[in-house]
Parts: structure tokens; C-alpha cells; sequence
């Protein structure tokens, strides 16, 4: 067999291997890792509110004598909310849109569209917040509504800081245009963006529909 | 408004109180710390260096700087995690019949800070370290998919272990074991400053560990030479994708579950409170659905490091690679679901603890592959016994009986006995010094000729693994062995004279541990001394991956040219048909520039942590203003690369043409055995 | 889920009897080879005075042999290998050896073998040694015809840092001391006040985890007479160390007089006696009582032994009224009421420490003997929240003779 083997390997050397690129441009300068690896992120977080689910999912009856989901929850605004931001994302859809049209102020426009109807999603569930607090269903009150508030608030805090990267990238976009590092980022937040509302569905659906109808 | 009001909004809790200086042991180590530290930065200072740390060292972007960086910090931090563990041998050696010299809360914080030590600030380190190091070499790249992040990984985990440190000296550490159990952590039960500085260390650095986990993963999947299947990429490098794989799979699960914590330390939440619908429980499961996978992310790398130094230096493929491939996926995925063997003795149920006991023993299985295909790699090879290949040996022997014990203790019923037995504190400590220190000493005396250039010193490297080595059996045989007689872990002292002469026994070991510990440092200063008597060339084992085809140290730019693969073994495939470094025709090389943002961040990371530590609220709310601030600034930098010119790549390649070899050293042969000599 | 129907258990404990027998014998070659280590099968774990922890001792006995089928030809090959083919030594050279699919099937096949027998000894041994699960058989000849009514409850309280365990049938209850008549199976039901701690005897039988809010189960028999010492096997702060218990295996009759003698202590475990015994202290003596606040062990469980605290069970009803609390009801509208009526606020949580007041910042706990050791704060406020660190080695003062002293 190993004689086999180095036949074999002085017939490919008699056809001279190459054991390097001459021309290279490897890894550097293409959008490729950068989009994987933010997916890869995206999936991490995704785990961060896997913990927080399963754990609401543990809690999700423990009242303590508090209030409970039927009592608290506010289901046409919920749903308002949830309009807004499936609509913020199809928003962002038309910014990318754009973008592949290289429109730059088509871009800020409705970048500027979406972090609005961000604002007034965060701006609704603050006030929704408030509202609870201010009837006594504070989180600390029992594990339901620490489990409550903290997976929405932490949804509510990825969507703040979309707002902040929006923001930025409107300043980034006026100072350099569809640079291709604007594209790549921009590529990555309408990413990290549609990620919000996927998991804002699942919100939806099992801390609010599933909270009502139990 | 008193004084004494306005001192508490400046510094929270925080008072002269919280300065241990009534402590003997305390102030002694802080007199040794302070006295050393000020002579490092006195020398720093008088011999003008601080401006090449910073900018050399500090900001640096460069993978192999940041790995060697990341192997510091796990040795310095080695220290303090064995100075806890000396201090607990002596304690127990001591204490039968009274209680030692260490009180309860000195002790309960020894316990705690040796195991978060040995596990965040020491083996992650180490482990991070040697992959980012040699696995972008491996695959033929000139470094990470994102080099600045991965600055930003290490800085991150260099901040929570300067918390942790910090904590020896203000206030208090933990006392909740090393996971920081609640209810012990809750805030009724710890009102004081260990539990925070515990969370806020390892948010910190895990925060690090998971960025540091993507990057890797990405670079692995995007980045491998042409030519490069996966199916030919080194073993090392496999294991380093599933490890880091289940570190972006499980981090972000203990992040939320230190976040739960702290969110009832601090906001009054009902997480894991006994009352008001909390659940102790939860967190145990959350903690250890991170926690079993942790031991295979440690582990994962460590049997690559095995598998490359067991091939080498047999002079053989690696016996059975794809299976050695399956085995590493198998166990990646299994890993997941044995978390709650951890704690049989919760009361599950027979049929959910019989399924969890079962899976685990299944992961015995392709470990069991694993071992054989090491075994069966050194058949018929011509085995050269350097270091690195004694450390192979040394933990194929030793894990083995680790491999057993822990197969022993996921049998339920058996579990009942020995849980948190000092059988199951042996069981671990077995696999990993046996396992994963072994391997990350095998690692480092086999790549340190890689990184600079000249081997490390011959005698203080087999005082480093006879010390070791003997001494990890004698400590741990007796702890094994008081474990089966019922003692349970984290004693502070114990009524039954009879057991002392064990203890003392493994305090004994210990002391040759640290005989080991000592010569592992003393080589490297010797090595440092005598580096020109011990200089190699650039392929000193005979190595077969891509690593050894480059120049020791390494150029900035790893490859002049991206290498193309056509084999497993590239480089023994390389060498075997005459390949030779071209020596013209270079191009300017396209790299990423040095950054300052990566430190920055992380220092306003541990202040941020430190203010919330003491409750010093302006404070936290400024350090997370400045790191806002800095992240967004550091994202308008759009200049963040550069070109090396190709006179300058010309003339680096130039002066690192092979010096001629040096004089034939007798216990290794010619650089190149063409295959099938025999 | 753990009530393995009797035959089915009977019929795996039967299956499991010959590799009894067999590892008994190979106990003694296996785990007992050294001098050093002789001594240890005289130990608890490994020559227990209850039936449990023997079969669990033999459960190790048998998968340490097992495994060992695998480790110890692995150990011998390593170093033949290493001796046979070092560099030079003449060992056949075979650079390109690196696959045989006959090597990889034994390689596989191997290890999975063992776990078969092992997964299948598992799955069977975990059923039957199930802590929840009452034992099938008595332990002893002379109790056969003993009807399994007749087992003796002992209810367990894990508190800070001591062992409370109330006999509801004898109506006594002791602290740090567990008085047991062999040959008769006990059911003890486990609870915590603070911590989590595990219920360990190690000669009686293996742990369970005792969690406040909940109960766990045990059952145990011993067979022989016997004086040994059970703790707790997880880590449960500072006081930890201290938290042990005697255990006295005694013939029945010396049980039923020791019952008497504790009848004859004269004190009584009401509530002001409880709340006092429930604060944090250490090395606390073995203590009597003659009797029990009736359904004290049930209140414990339920975190409603201080009055005006409701009880867990009640605040789960009335969350159910109110459309929750059970996790299997999901009718839309189930038991729907109107309004946003809740219970008041109960528990003696602190508040988080964002909500406190620059004065109320305690300032840092370190580990620092205080300089006046009369005035540490486990002497003069025993009980304290701040004394759970034990920041100093006071003497104990029972709970209970400060609170004689203040009456």
C-alpha cells in the first residue's frame, strides 16, 4: 500500500502540483464571513431567548397570588404592536430594496420609515409597561411577571438598539454613500431586524395568545 | 445631607470596611502582588517599553499575538487558581478534630474562586489560546474572519479575570461554589459584593468567549486554503469547529441565566427566589445545560492537540481519521443532552434519569473510538519520545481511569451514593489535568519552537512533566478513594481522625504538582536565556500540517503565498514531493490595521462592572455610556487595513530563508523520512 | 413515572440477583487491593448497614467491572505500544497504516457492547433503586409477614445549619439526632427551609436533594445495628461543615424506649420554639422534643409556618379560581373572572439593590475577624441576615436558651 501510495504521489508530482496561489485575495475584502458570521451571532441570541422562553415557560403559572395573563394583558394592543412592527419590516425590505438600486436617499428614507415605527413599538410597550407597573403587576411581584418582563424587555432592548444602529447608519450613509462596507452592514441589520420580528411572533403567540386562552 | 450620605452616592458600598486589611494571608499576598506588579512596571517604564506593549501587544489584531496573549493570562491565572487549590489541601490536611486556619467564609470563597478560576480565567484561556494561534495556520489563512473582534474576545475575558482578581482585594469573592448555586447566591442569603463580582467577572468574559466562538467557527467555515475539504482538514482543527460550535450554542444560555441572576440581585425579580414562584431548580438546569457541554468545549481541542502530536511524532497518518472526525460530531451533539446528570439526586424519576445516565454513557463511546484510533496510530509508527508525545502517553494512562469513573457516576444508583462525593471532585479533576491540562501542555511545548522560534528547555520541561504527572496520582488516588468512603466535597473540616492520613497524602501531591508548576516557569526563563542554543528551523518535529511550512515565529502575513491543499497531511504531502518556498514574484499583502478599540471597550466593560459590583450608579451609567460611545465611534474608523509591500514581504521572506540545519541531533532523524523507507 | 408496577420490579430484582452475588465477591478483588485502600471497604459506602446503599454498592462493583473489561487492556496496549515501536527500538515502520475497517468495527464495537449490558443494568437498577419507590422486601427474615403499612414516617426539614426530624406517628421530633429501629423500612419525607441541601446517610442509603417548596421522598431499611453520621451532601453556605446528624440503628425495642425517653424531654416544638431554631446557627446540639405542632412539616413544606403567610397550596387554589395555576387546564376562558383582584404581597424577599437608599448600602462583607470578637455580629444579633457569612468563629449559643433567657 505504500508503495501504491508514493507511486501515485510521483505521478501527481510529475504533473507539478501547485503548492500556492500566486494570484490570492483570500478571506479579505468580500462580504461572505462577515454575513456568516453575524447569521452565527444572530443564532446565538436566538439561544439567549430560548433560555428566556423555556423559562417563562417554567413560570408561566407561577402567580404567587399576583395577577395573572387574563387579568393584565391587553390584547388589541398587543396586536397593534405587533402590526407595527411586521410593517417596520416590511419597510426595511424596501430600504434593502433600494440599496440593490443604489438610491441612497430611497435607503434613508425608508431606513428613517422603519426606526419610527420602531420608536412606536418600544413607545407602546413602554407605555404598556407602565400601565402594569402603575396597577401593581410589577415584576416583582411574582416569577410570572419577572419572567414577563424580562423576555419582552429584552426583545424591547434589541429592538431600542436596532433603532440606535438605524440611526447610525443614516449619519454613515450621508457622510459615504452605498460604500460596500455600508452595503455589508446594512445587509447585517436588515438581518438582525427581520430577527426581532421573527422572534416577536413567537412572543406573541406564547406569552400573549397562549397567556389569554390558559 | 451628611458627609456620610454623599460618600455612599460616590462610592456605594464600597468603605475602608471593605479593604481586607485585617487579614494576614490577604495583606501577605497583596504584598507579594503589589511589590511584583510594581516591578514589572518599573521595568516596563525604565527600559521605555510601554509604547511597543501598546502598540505591538496591546492593540494588536494579529492572531498569533493574541493567542500567545490569551496562554499568558491563563498561566498567570494558573497561579492564583492553584495558590486556592494549596491553600484548600493544606486546610483539609489540617483540620480534623478543629478547624483549621481558614474561617468558614475564607474558605467557602477559596473553593469557589478555585474552581471559577480553573475553568473561565485558566483552561477557556488556554484553550482559545492554542486554537487561535495554530488553527488559522493550519488552514493555510493570514488570520481570523474578524481579527478586530477577536481582539475585542480576549481584552473582554483579560477584564473579568482583572475583576476577579480584583475581588481578592476589595470586598470578598463568591461563596457559592463555581457555579454560583442559588439559594446560597440569592440576595437574602449573600447580601455582600461576592456573588456580583462573580456575575459580572463572567458576563464579562463570557461575553468574550462567545464573540471569541463565532469568530473561530466563521474563520474554520470560510477561510481553509484551496484544496481544503473538510474531509482534509487537520483533526485539530475539526475539533476546534465542534468545540467552538458548542461554545456559540451554549454560552448564550448561561448569559441568560447569570442575567436572570442579576436581575434578582438587583431589581428584586423572582427568578430563583424561594418565594413568590421563583425556582431554585431552573437555574441549576440552565447552568449545567451550559456546563456539561463546557467540559467537551475544553476537551474537544485537547484531543486534536493529541491526535496532531500523536501523528507526528509516530511519523503516521493518524490512525482512522474520519472516524476520529464522526467521533468528535457524535460527541459535539450528545454533549447536549446529559446536563441533567448532574443532579440524579433531584428527584426526576426513574425513567428521566435513566435516559439521561444512558446518553451519557453512549458519549463513552466514541471517546472510547477516540482513544483506540491514538492507539492504533502509534502501531506501527516510530514513535519518538520528545515532550509533547510523553504528555500523550501520560494522559492516554491517566484518562482512561477518568473515563471510567465518570461512566461509574452516570449510573443513577451509583450517582445517589457518590454525588458530590469527593470521588466525584476526583472524577473530574482526573479528566481534566489528565484530559485537557495535559493536552494544553502537550500543545504548548509542541508549538512553542512555532511561535518563537527555538525550542523550550529540555530538563525543566520533564521536571514540569514528572511533577505533574506523579503528582496528580499521588493527590488524587487518596480523594478517590475518601470519595467511596462517603466524604462529601467542600468540607472545611472533618470529625474522623482516620481519614487524615489520605488528605495529607494529597496535600503531599499537590506540592509535587506544584514542583511541576515551578519548572514549567523556570523553563521558560531558562529557554528565553539560552534561545540561541536552543534555536530550530522552521519544521523542528517533522510536522505534517500546514503550520510547519511557514517561518518560526511566523510573519505577520502567516503565508507570502495562500498555500493550496492536496492532502490531509499537506505539508508531509509537501515535503514528500520537493516542494519548494518560492523565493520571487511576492504581492502586496492585504491585512487588517492594529486598534486600540478592543482595550478601550474592555476597560469601560470592568468599570462598568466594578460600579455595579459596589452599587456606584453615576459611575456604571458613565461606563456604559463610554462604551456606547466608543463601539459607535470605532464603527466610523472605515480605514481599518493596509498593505504589506511586496519589497517589504521580499525582504521578510528573505531573512527567514531555512537557516542551514543545525548540528543532526541524535534522538531525531532527517527532517524528511520519505515515506515507506522501511 | 418512579411507580414501577411490584411484579415487574419483583421480576427485575430477581434479574439482578445473580450480578449481585457476583459482585460482592468481586468487591473484595476489585476495591480492595491496597492496604490503604482496605480500609476503606469498612466504610460507609462500601459495607453499609442499610439494604439500598448495598445494592447500590454493588451496582458500582459491577459496572467498575465491567468497564475495567475495557480499560485495563487499553492501559497494557498503550504501553506496549509505546515500549514496541519507540524510535529505532525495531518495530515494524508502517508510515501509511492509518485505516482498517476490522480494527474500526472492534474499535466501535467495542465500548458499545459494554454500554449495552451497562445501559441495560441502568435502565433496570435506576427503576428499582428509585428513591420515591417503596422496597419491595423487607430486609430481614424475622419481619417477612411485616405488612408494608407499617413502615415508620420521619419527616426531614433541611434548616440553616442543622437537621430537624419530626416522627409524626410517635408525635416527637429531634434535632441533629436520627434514632432508627432496624429491620423496619422508613418513608422519609424531605423538605428545606432556606437551602438546598441533599438527605445523605451514606450507610443507610443514597441521597436525595431536600428544596424549599418542595418534598422529596426516601425510602430506606436498615439491617443491622449501627452508629454512623449522615450530612448533607451539597454545599449549603457557611455553615455547611456543621450540618450533621448522628444516626443510630437500634433494635425495636430500645427504639420504643428512646421514643419514651423523648416524650419524657418535656419541651415542645411549637412555633415561637420553630422560628427561633429556624434562624442560621451552627454546631448545634442534639435536641429533644416531647411534641410537635400539629402539621408543622406540611407548613414548612409550604412556606407558611409564620402566621398571616399563606400557604403555597392555598395561593395555588386561588390562583386557579382565577384562571391559572394549573398548567394542564388550557379551556379558553377557564375559570375567567373579572377584575384585576390579587393576593397581598407575602414574603420576606429583600428588595433589589438598585431600590436602596445610599444609607442602606451595608458597606462591603469581608472575610475580616472583627477586632472586638464580643461584639461580632453572631453574638450579639444571632439570626441575623448578616450573620449568614459566620464571619467569625463564635461559640453557638442555642436559639433557644437566648430566647429562655429573654422570657
Amino acid at each position: 500500500m505504500a508503495d501504491k501510495l508514493d507511486q501515485q504521489s510521483r505521478n501527481e508530482a510529475a504533473a507539478s502540483p501547485t503548492f500556492h496561489l500566486m494570484e490570492d485575495e483570500h478571506g479579505h475584502g468580500h462580504g461572505s464571513p462577515t454575513m456568516l458570521g453575524f447569521w452565527i451571532y444572530l443564532m446565538s441570541d436566538a439561544l439567549i431567548f430560548a433560555g428566556l422562553f423555556a423559562t417563562f415557560g417554567v413560570l408561566s403559572t407561577s402567580y404567587a397570588g399576583g395577577p395573572t395573563p387574563r387579568e393584565i394583558f391587553e390584547l388589541p394592543l398587543v396586536a397593534l404592536n405587533t402590526a407595527i412592527l411586521l410593517v417596520s419590516s416590511i419597510t426595511f425590505g424596501f430600504a434593502m430594496l433600494a440599496m440593490e438600486g443604489g438610491k441612497v436617499r430611497t435607503v434613508q428614507l425608508w431606513m428613517l420609515v422603519t426606526g419610527l415605527l420602531g420608536a412606536a413599538f418600544v413607545g407602546v410597550e413602554l407605555y404598556e409597561f407602565a400601565n402594569l407597573i402603575a396597577e401593581g403587576a410589577t415584576p416583582q411581584r411574582s416569577g410570572f411577571l419577572s419572567a414577563f418582563f424580562t423576555l419582552v424587555s429584552t426583545h424591547g432592548l434589541h429592538v431600542t438598539l436596532g433603532i440606535v444602529w438605524i440611526l447610525v447608519m443614516l449619519v454613515q450613509l450621508q457622510q459615504r454613500g452605498l460604500h460596500v462596507e455600508n452595503k455589508r452592514r446594512l445587509m447585517c441589520l436588515s438581518m438582525f431586524w427581520h430577527f426581532l420580528d421573527v422572534i416577536w411572533i413567537g412572543v406573541f403567540t406564547f406569552v400573549y395568545l397562549l397567556g389569554t386562552i390558559r | 445631607m451628611t458627609i456620610e450620605h454623599i460618600a455612599k452616592i460616590i462610592f456605594g458600598r464600597l468603605t475602608l470596611e471593605s479593604f481586607p486589611i485585617h487579614e494576614p494571608i490577604l495583606l501577605g499576598t497583596f504584598a507579594v502582588v503589589a511589590l511584583g506588579g510594581l516591578g514589572v512596571v518599573g521595568a516596563i517604564t525604565k527600559f521605555k517599553l510601554w509604547g511597543w506593549l501598546w502598540r505591538e501587544w496591546f492593540t494588536t489584531v494579529d492572531h498569533k499575538k493574541i493567542g500567545i496573549m490569551y496562554i499568558i493570562l491563563g498561566t498567570i491565572m494558573l497561579l492564583r487558581g492553584f495558590a486556592d487549590a494549596l491553600m484548600m489541601r493544606a486546610q483539609q490536611a489540617i483540620a480534623f478534630g478543629n478547624e483549621g486556619y481558614l474561617p468558614a467564609h475564607h474558605f467557602d470563597q477559596v473553593f469557589t474562586a478555585h474552581g471559577t478560576i480553573m475553568i473561565f480565567f485558566v483552561a477557556i484561556p488556554l484553550v482559545s489560546g492554542i486554537i487561535n494561534f495554530v488553527m488559522p495556520l493550519q488552514i493555510g489563512a493570514r488570520d481570523v474572519a474578524f481579527p478586530y473582534l477577536n481582539s475585542l474576545s480576549f481584552w473582554l475575558t483579560a477584564a473579568g479575570a482583572a475583576l476577579v482578581m480584583a475581588s481578592l482585594f476589595i470586598g470578598e469573592f463568591s461563596t457559592a461554589g463555581w457555579l454560583n448555586y442559588v439559594p446560597v447566591s440569592n440576595l437574602q442569603n449573600s447580601p455582600g459584593v461576592g456573588p456580583d463580582y462573580y456575575l459580572w467577572a463572567l458576563q464579562i468574559a463570557g461575553v468574550g468567549t462567545s464573540l471569541s466562538a463565532i469568530n473561530m467557527v466563521t474563520t474554520i467555515i470560510k477561510m481553509r486554503a484551496p484544496g481544503m475539504t473538510m474531509m482534509k482538514m487537520p483533526v485539530f482543527c475539526w475539533t476546534a469547529l465542534c468545540s467552538q460550535v458548542l461554545a456559540v450554542a451554549i454560552f448564550p444560555i448561561l448569559t441568560a441565566a447569570f442575567a436572570m441572576l442579576m436581575l434578582d440581585r438587583y431589581l428584586g425579580f423572582n427568578f430563583f427566589t424561594n418565594d413568590l414562584g421563583g425556582n431554585p431548580m431552573m437555574y441549576w438546569n440552565l447552568v449545567w445545560i451550559w456546563g456539561h457541554p463546557e467540559v467537551y468545549v475544553l476537551i474537544l481541542p485537547v484531543f486534536g492537540i493529541y491526535s496532531e502530536v500523536t501523528s507526528t511524532f509516530t511519523g503516521k497518518r493518524l490512525f482512522g481519521y474520519s472516524s476520529m472526525v464522526y467521533a468528535t460530531v457524535v460527541i459535539t451533539i450528545l454533549s447536549y443532552l446529559v446536563w441533567l446528570h448532574h443532579f440524579f439526586t433531584m428527584g426526576s424519576g426513574a425513567s428521566v434519569n435513566s435516559f439521561f445516565g444512558i446518553a451519557t454513557m453512549v458519549i463513552s463511546i466514541p471517546t472510547g473510538a477516540k482513544i483506540f484510533n491514538w492507539l492504533f496510530t502509534m502501531y506501527r509508527g516510530s514513535i519518538r519520545f520528545d515532550l509533547p508525545m510523553m504528555w500523550v502517553v501520560a494522559f492516554m494512562l491517566t484518562f482512561v481511569v477518568g473515563g471510567m469513573t465518570g461512566v461509574l457516576l452516570a449510573v443513577p444508583p451509583a450517582d445517589f451514593v457518590l454525588h458530590n462525593s469527593l470521588f466525584l471532585v476526583a472524577h473530574f479533576h482526573n479528566v481534566i489535568i489528565g484530559g485537557v491540562v495535559f493536552g494544553l501542555f502537550a500543545g504548548i511545548e509542541y508549538w512553542f519552537p512555532k511561535a518563537f522560534g527555538f525550542k523550550l528547555n529540555e530538563f525543566w520541561g520533564k521536571v514540569h512533566f514528572w511533577g505533574w504527572v506523579i503528582g496528580y496520582w499521588v493527590a488524587w488516588t487518596p480523594i478517590y478513594i475518601v470519595g467511596l468512603m462517603g466524604t462529601t466535597r467542600r468540607m472545611r473540616y472533618l470529625e474522623d481522625p482516620t481519614l487524615q492520613p489520605y488528605f495529607v497524602i494529597a496535600a503531599i501531591g499537590a506540592v509535587i504538582i506544584l514542583i511541576g508548576i515551578i519548572g514549567f516557569l523556570i523553563g521558560f526563563v531558562v529557554s528565553i536565556r539560552d534561545r540561541e542554543k536552543l534555536k530550530v528551523g522552521n519544521d523542528p518535529w517533522d510536522g505534517r500540517t500546514l503550520e510547519w511550512s511557514t517561518t518560526s515565529p511566523p510573519p505577520a502575513y502567516n503565508f507570502a503565498f495562500t498555500p493550496v491543499v492536496h492532502d490531509l497531511d499537506a505539508w508531509y504531502d509537501m515535503k514528500c514531493r520537493g516542494y519548494e518556498r518560492p523565493s520571487g514574484g511576492f504581492k502586496p499583502i492585504h491585512m487588517p490595521r492594529n486598534t486600540g478599540a478592543g482595550v478601550i471597550l474592555s476597560g469601560l466593560a470592568a468599570v462598568l462592572g466594578f460600579a455595579m459590583i459596589w452599587y456606584m450608579w453615576w459611575l456604571a451609567a458613565l461606563a456604559f455610556l463610554g462604551l456606547l460611545v466608543v463601539a459607535i465611534g470605532h464603527t466610523f474608523n472605515y480605514d481599518r487595513d493596509y498593505y504589506i509591500p511586496a519589497e517589504e514581504v521580499e525582504r521578510i521572506e528573505a531573512g527567514h530563508r531555512p537557516p542551514p540545519p543545525p548540528e543532526p541531533r541524535p534522538d531525531h532523524g532527517p527532517a524528511l523520512e520519505p515515506a515507506g523507507a522501511k | 413515572m418512579s411507580n414501577v408496577a411490584p411484579h415487574a420490579s419483583a421480576y427485575m430484582g430477581r434479574m439482578l440477583q445473580p450480578l449481585t452475588k457476583a459482585a460482592t465477591r468481586m468487591r473484595a478483588g476489585l476495591l480492595c487491593s491496597l492496604p490503604l485502600i482496605l480500609s476503606a471497604c469498612d466504610r460507609a459506602v462500601l459495607n453499609p448497614a442499610g439494604q439500598v446503599a448495598r445494592q447500590q454498592r454493588d451496582i458500582i462493583a459491577i459496572s467498575t467491572g465491567l468497564m475495567l473489561l475495557i480499560i485495563v487492556p487499553v492501559m497494557i496496549l498503550t504501553v506496549i505500544f509505546a515500549w514496541r515501536y519507540r524510535k529505532g527500538k525495531g518495530g515494524t515502520y508502517d508510515p501509511n497504516f492509518d485505516h482498517s475497517t476490522a480494527l474500526e468495527l472492534v474499535i466501535w464495537s467495542a465500548p458499545l457492547l459494554i454500554i449495552i449490558i451497562l445501559g441495560a443494568l441502568t435502565w433496570s437498577s435506576t427503576h428499582l433503586l428509585d428513591p420515591f419507590r417503596p422496597l419491595d422486601r423487607p430486609a430481614v427474615a424475622q419481619d417477612a409477614d411485616a405488612p408494608r403499612e407499617n413502615m415508620l414516617r420521619v419527616q426531614v426539614v433541611s434548616m440553616d445549619w442543622k437537621w430537624l426530624f419530626i416522627y409524626p406517628d410517635q408525635g416527637i421530633a429531634t434535632v441533629n439526632e436520627l434514632v432508627l429501629p432496624v429491620g423496619r423500612q422508613v418513608r422519609f419525607d424531605i423538605t428545606s427551609t432556606n437551602m438546598m441541601s441533599t438527605f445523605y446517610a451514606p450507610t443507610m442509603a443514597g441521597m436525595i436533594y431536600a428544596m424549599p417548596g418542595m418534598q422529596s421522598t426516601l425510602h430506606a431499611v436498615l439491617d443491622k445495628p449501627v452508629t454512623a453520621e449522615g450530612l448533607s451532601g451539597m454545599y449549603t453556605g457557611a455553615g455547611f461543615a456543621d450540618q450533621r446528624f448522628k444516626l443510630y440503628g437500634v433494635p425495636t425495642a430500645r427504639f420504643d424506649q428512646w421514643v419514651a425517653e423523648a416524650k419524657g424531654s418535656g419541651r415542645a416544638l411549637d412555633l415561637p420554639t420553630y422560628m427561633a431554631l429556624v434562624k442560621p446557627s451552627e454546631k448545634v446540639p442534639v435536641m429533644h422534643f416531647a411534641a410537635v405542632q400539629p402539621d408543622l412539616f406540611r407548613r414548612v413544606m409550604e412556606r407558611c409556618v409564620e402566621p398571616g403567610k399563606p400557604c403555597m397550596s392555598d395561593v395555588m387554589r386561588h390562583d386557579m379560581g382565577r384562571g391559572g395555576g394549573n398548567p394542564h387546564d388550557v379551556r379558553p376562558g377557564a375559570g375567567m373572572t373579572p377584575g384585576r383582584g390579587s393576593a397581598p404581597l407575602h414574603g420576606d424577599k429583600p428588595e433589589g439593590a438598585i431600590f436602596k437608599s445610599p444609607e442602606e448600602k451595608g458597606s462591603g462583607e469581608h472575610f475580616t475577624k472583627p477586632t472586638h470578637p464580643n461584639q461580632a455580629r453572631g453574638v450579639t444579633k444571632p439570626g441575623d441576615a448578616t450573620n449568614r457569612n459566620m464571619t467569625e468563629l463564635s461559640p453557638w449559643r442555642s436559639p433557644l436558651d437566648a430566647a429562655a433567657a429573654r422570657a
